[in-house]
């Protein structure tokens, strides 16, 4: 889940990070009475939640208040990756002598933590990893042992920083590090860090995205900063497709059955089981096939919610078959799904055998589940099929 | 009338028994029976659910609470 800016700092100041002076406003006239505030120069910023804010020209430097309040007017409507602001950012201009770069993300191969860090702010860091990979280090840290200041000074002197720009930057590196880890954060970033003219360091911009299911850990922050519980912060509002997938799922307490994503795809997924779902839906990629939907089930869904799901699967134009897969389940019965399933077919007016590529659920009840599938003709296969396999064989059937 | 694949058959004279009746409500964890002073009504809209815990056939005199598979 991320965050704007306004409350990304907003963050950012509880930890004493060095910010400017600055102000969120809401109108023209809100925009001037807090440059003159401030004290001009300032920049105008839109809070958006996308990046690329400066190329799409939302982001001005006014001289002057009623300049700021005519920048107000003409960033508002502006739209960043089609997204709007939800308001303005008044902040000081400050004199800039050098910008770094500052990340803390997760290292799903390693599976830690890493600091990335560059002398070369303020620009894109994929580019500058790519052309001056010299100037980003990576540095790994550990979320066992106790965090020390150290691990940051060795991100920033990897890129060869030393003296007093090493020494000032320390802190706010280390701070970066255990906010990211406090409050369970995918990603905690300032870009840039800006050394001023006068040898301080100031936090310009700064990004964070908070682990969406840390979000009820966290509500007392969250609400601190202003952020609803309504707020989903996805990428993109949902689709009338994951609605109603939403609300098949909410229908009744027992496991979990229409988280979905649409894609573009001819393949529908009835798919999960502990990490289950992204191996799965990788492999129908990797073999070739177009996923209709990610999905995630588990937990032991219901007949009925099994049942909606697949009607609501192959309501979707497009599918013209469905594989059902998952790892090795002990908490999910593999009768009850195969149930579901069934169903679904059978209600949406389609023939399990023809419409249901491939069934592969091991575990639980197994041999009551392989019984039902026998009797309407589903292939069906067992955990001596890998779940890599069972994906193949279902996009294979889609080429038959 | 069955579910597609489970059905419940209760022997006619438990059916009008009241307190068996409350015993199979109760016992069910998906719903299947529902009690009332005439006796029990079998909720079909609920028999697919069943998850063959087999309690009903605890909850009742031996033999007059039948689970039947529909797909054996």
């Amino acid at each position: 889940m991320r965050f704007y800016e306004y409350e990304s700092k907003a963050l950012f100041e509880r930890h004493r990070m060095p910010l400017n002076t600055r102000r969120t406003v809401s109108s023209a006239s809100e925009a001037r009475e807090a440059a003159a505030e401030i004290g001009c120069p300032v920049v105008v910023k839109s809070q958006v939640l996308s990046g690329g804010r400066m190329k799409a020209g939302a982001v001005k430097f006014a001289k002057t208040p009623d300049e700021a309040a005519s920048y107000y007017d003409e960033i508002l409507p502006i739209e960043v990756n089609g997204e709007t602001a939800r308001s303005i950012l008044i902040e000081t201009m400050s004199p800039i002598a050098q910008e770094y770069f500052v990340s803390v993300t997760w290292d799903g191969r390693r599976k830690a933590p890493v600091v990335l860090f560059s002398d070369m702010g303020g620009i894109d860091i994929e580019e500058v990893a790519e052309k001056h990979p010299e100037h980003v280090s990576k540095t790994h840290f550990s979320t066992i042992f106790p965090l020390t200041p150290r691990i940051a000074k060795e991100a920033i002197g990897k890129v060869g920083v030393s003296g007093r720009d090493l020494n000032r930057m320390t802190p706010i590196v280390f701070e970066l590090m255990k906010i990211f880890l406090e409050y369970d954060l995918t990603l905690a970033e300032i870009n840039p860090l800006a050394r001023l003219e006068d040898g301080s360091f100031c936090v310009l911009d700064g990004h964070i995205d908070l682990e969406a299911e840390a979000r009820g850990k966290h509500k007392k922050l969250l609400a601190e900063l202003g952020i609803g519980e309504d707020e989903t912060r996805q990428a993109r509002p949902p689709t009338e497709f994951e609605i109603a997938g939403r609300k098949v799922n909410d229908v009744d307490h027992r496991g979990v059955a229409g988280n979905v994503v649409e894609f573009d795809g001819n393949l529908g997924l009835i798919i999960g089981a502990g990490g289950g779902s992204l191996t799965l839906f990788d492999a129908v990629r990797n073999h070739g096939g177009k996923p209709a939907n990610y999905c995630e089930i588990g937990g032991n869904p219901s007949v009925s919610k099994a049942c909606e799901l697949t009607k609501l699967i192959l309501s979707k134009p497009g599918v013209e078959k469905i594989a059902v897969m998952m790892n090795v389940v002990s908490n999910t019965r593999v009768d009850i799904v195969a149930r579901g399933v069934v169903k679904g077919c059978i209600e949406s007016g389609k023939d399990p055998a023809k419409v249901i590529s491939i069934f592969r659920i091991p575990g639980a009840w197994e041999d009551e589940g392989f019984k039902i599938l026998e009797k309407y003709g589903v292939e069906y296969c067992d955990r001596s099929v890998s779940m890599y396999d069972a994906a193949g064989r279902a996009v294979a059937k889609l080429g038959a | 009338m069955p579910g597609l694949f489970i059905d419940v058959q209760v022997d006619a004279a438990v059916a009008k028994d009241a307190a068996i009746a409350k015993k199979l409500e109760d016992a069910c964890p998906v719903d299947i029976f529902e009690a009332s002073d005439a006796g029990v009504t079998v909720v079909e809209a609920n028999l697919d659910e069943c998850t063959l815990c087999d309690l009903c056939i605890q909850a009742a005199p031996e033999g007059s609470v039948k689970v039947v598979k529909l797909y054996e």
